[in-house]
């Protein structure tokens, strides 16, 4: 014995209502105006119902609106026909196609079901019921009706009708408060309002969006994902989907979004002060394996520009969850003397195929199939290094190095702070032009070439920067000939491969304090179910 | 209507708020008649009180040019630029 279907109560072409279960065997049929098979199969249920009559309730509930009349019509019914319009008893039933057929038990067990025209299968059903009923057959020519025919599919599968229904009957799924926006109000001003937004439009979390973005996730919606500074408010899956909805993810980006969040919310990177800090530090979310190419990412030609949806969104819808459930906005806990645009979003892929090294992910201890993202605290970026002319690769390691001096100020060395270098396609051709030439090769030589006396750091006319002189002054003239290094160590600089295979400019973001009393990078495996 | 769901933690309620009263009265007040017939009456009488309850305070008067259009930009920052308070005259 199957379990009873839902009950209904729903009102026929005629007006009357009809209710099921109403206490006997009944039939009823799912069908839509506009579906062949529906329309081969009328005539048929018409026929069983003359020849079961009272012993058999027939009840059809139709999707298709007015033109259910025209149905009905057409095939001259003469039972109740009932109006399924808003498909919410189709829904319920859980049918997929129609006509889909239910021979039921009085307590509304299922007896039998089946869905579209196979003829042979309806041949049985009179048969069956026939007997059941004690009553003589239907007389229907069989013969004349198509042996088999597939049936549609069901009115409320449609997207837009199917995640209404579904909005509607996920009253203990989504537990967000509901905001209910008047007629006179336009949507969008109304979030500019509430301060829900970065600066730019958002779109609005509908329940049926954000029920559609938790698909992404295998995580249940009241599941916490993090607590987030500054407010320590609780990021549930739920939650994260209404920022993603609003900041325009699609639902398969989820999993990267929600380990980019876990990732931000740990102690050692510290999220509450990269998003204080009047340096103005963000996060910076690099992503590693399958993934990238399975949503679609960017890792190539402007891959740390705008114009690819994921990139994009998965980075802005971070920074929303930042402000809009840990409540760092700008003015308030996030007092940035400048700010950037990081700000708003900056998310991309690494070209592992284009890369020569073992990718971040898998220097950072992952399998290289596995799906990872890695964020860093930034606080400048990206800044382009430009070396056209470079042809040795000591030549083009050499410049990249260069191009670091400028991370807090050029002056400034043996800096505990990281830097992550983007090399662009072309200047990794020169670096392996004569054999293959290692990420530790390019570190130590960021650090050899940027290596000078102390004595340059001394505070001076120029800058007041560095050593202050006092210090300089005890220190003695043979300390301050010892060489310093742009980086404190070689672990600060990391690399990562990406960008397009024209043009020899690689690119890099200035790091915040790194440290336990500022940020460090985190890496996380990207859950996918 | 269209519904949406708090992306925030909910601390705070997301109604439409007042501005936040200062207690006292002082400044400069501005008082907008709409241009809706005896608008200006009602107006007349409010200043009349206003000044008699608040000596100190200065009124400032101002009339939209027609009540069935939106207030003109140019005009709402002339008076958001000459008064610390607005009471608007709705209608009838």
């Amino acid at each position: 014995m199957t379990e009873a279907k839902p009950g209904f109560s729903l009102t026929s072409l005629a007006g009357g209502t009809h209710a099921f279960p109403a206490g006997g065997p009944s039939l009823v049929v799912f069908v839509k105006e506009d579906c062949e098979t529906c329309n081969t199969a009328a005539p048929v249920i018409e026929a069983l119902h003359r020849a079961y009559g009272d012993k058999l309730q027939v009840l059809m509930p139709s999707q298709s609106g007015e033109a259910s009349g025209v149905f009905a019509a057409r095939h001259g019914l003469t039972f109740p026909v009932l109006d399924d319009a808003g498909c919410k008893t189709s829904f319920d039933w859980d049918i997929e196609i129609v006509p889909s057929v239910f021979w039921l038990n009085p307590d509304g067990s299922v007896l039998k079901h089946f869905e579209g025209f196979v003829r042979a299968e309806w041949q049985a059903l009179s048969a069956e019921i026939a007997t059941s009923l004690a009553l003589p057959q239907a007389q229907i020519d069989w013969d004349a009706l198509p042996a088999w025919r597939p049936g549609c599919g069901s009115r409320h599968l449609y997207p837009e009708i199917f995640d209404r229904l579904r909005a509607e009957a996920s009253g203990d799924v989504l537990r967000a408060r509901r905001i209910d926006i008047g007629e006179a109000d336009d949507v969008v001003e109304f979030m500019f309002d509430q301060g829900f937004s970065d600066g730019l439009p958002l779109v609005p979390p509908t329940p049926e969006r954000v029920l559609r973005m938790l698909g992404g996730t295998h995580r249940a919606p009241q599941d916490l994902i993090a607590v987030v500074p500054p407010n320590m408010g609780e990021a549930t899956t739920e939650k994260v989907a209404i920022n993603a909805v609003m900041a325009g993810c699609k639902p398969e980006y989820m999993p990267v979004l929600i380990a980019a969040l876990e990732a931000v919310c740990t102690d050692a990177f510290n999220i509450h002060g990269v998003t204080a800090t009047t340096m103005g530090a963000a996060p910076v979310i690099v992503v590693n394996g399958p993934i990238r190419d399975r949503i679609g990412m960017n890792k190539g030609l402007g891959a740390l520009g705008s114009g690819n949806r994921a990139n994009a969104t998965i980075g802005r819808a971070l920074r929303l969850i930042v402000g809009n459930v840990g409540g760092g906005k700008p003015g308030g806990v996030e007092r940035s003397t400048l700010g950037n645009p990081m700000k708003y979003t900056m998310c991309f892929a690494e070209n592992e195929e284009r890369s020569p090294w073992p990718p971040l992910h898998v220097e950072r201890g992952f399998n290289k199939e596995d799906s990872v993202v890695t964020v860093f605290a930034m606080t400048g970026g990206p800044v382009h290094i430009v070396d056209q002319e470079s042809r040795e690769p000591q030549q083009v390691a050499g410049s990249i190095g260069l191009g670091l001096e400028s991370v807090f100020l050029p002056k400034l060395r043996n800096l505990p702070v990281d830097t992550l270098l983007v090399v662009c396609p072309e200047h990794i051709d020169t670096m392996m032009s004569q054999g293959h030439y290692t990420k530790a090769q390019l570190r130590a030589r960021i650090q050899e070439v940027t290596s000078r006396p102390l004595s340059e750091m001394v505070a001076s006319d120029t800058s007041g920067a560095g050593i202050p002189k006092a210090t300089a002054e005890k220190m003695g003239a043979d300390k301050l000939k010892a060489s310093a290094p742009k980086f404190a160590g070689d672990e600060y600089i990391h690399i990562v491969v990406a960008g397009s295979d024209a043009g020899k400019f690689s690119s890099t973001f200035h790091g915040w304090a790194t440290g336990e009393i500022g940020s460090q990078s985190v890496s996380r495996k990207i859950d996918l179910g | 209507m269209t519904t949406i769901l708090d992306p925030t933690d909910e601390r705070k309620p997301v109604a439409r708020q007042i501005t936040a009263r200062t207690g006292t009265l002082s400044g400069t007040i501005g008082l907008l008649d709409i241009r809706k017939p005896r608008g200006n009456v009602l107006l007349d009488e409010l200043e009349r009180q206003l000044k008699a309850a608040a000596p100190g305070v200065t009124v400032k008067r101002f009339a939209k040019p027609t009540f069935t259009k939106p207030c003109p930009d140019d005009m709402r920052r002339d008076i958001a630029g000459q008064v610390d308070y607005l009471v608007e005259a709705l209608a009838d």
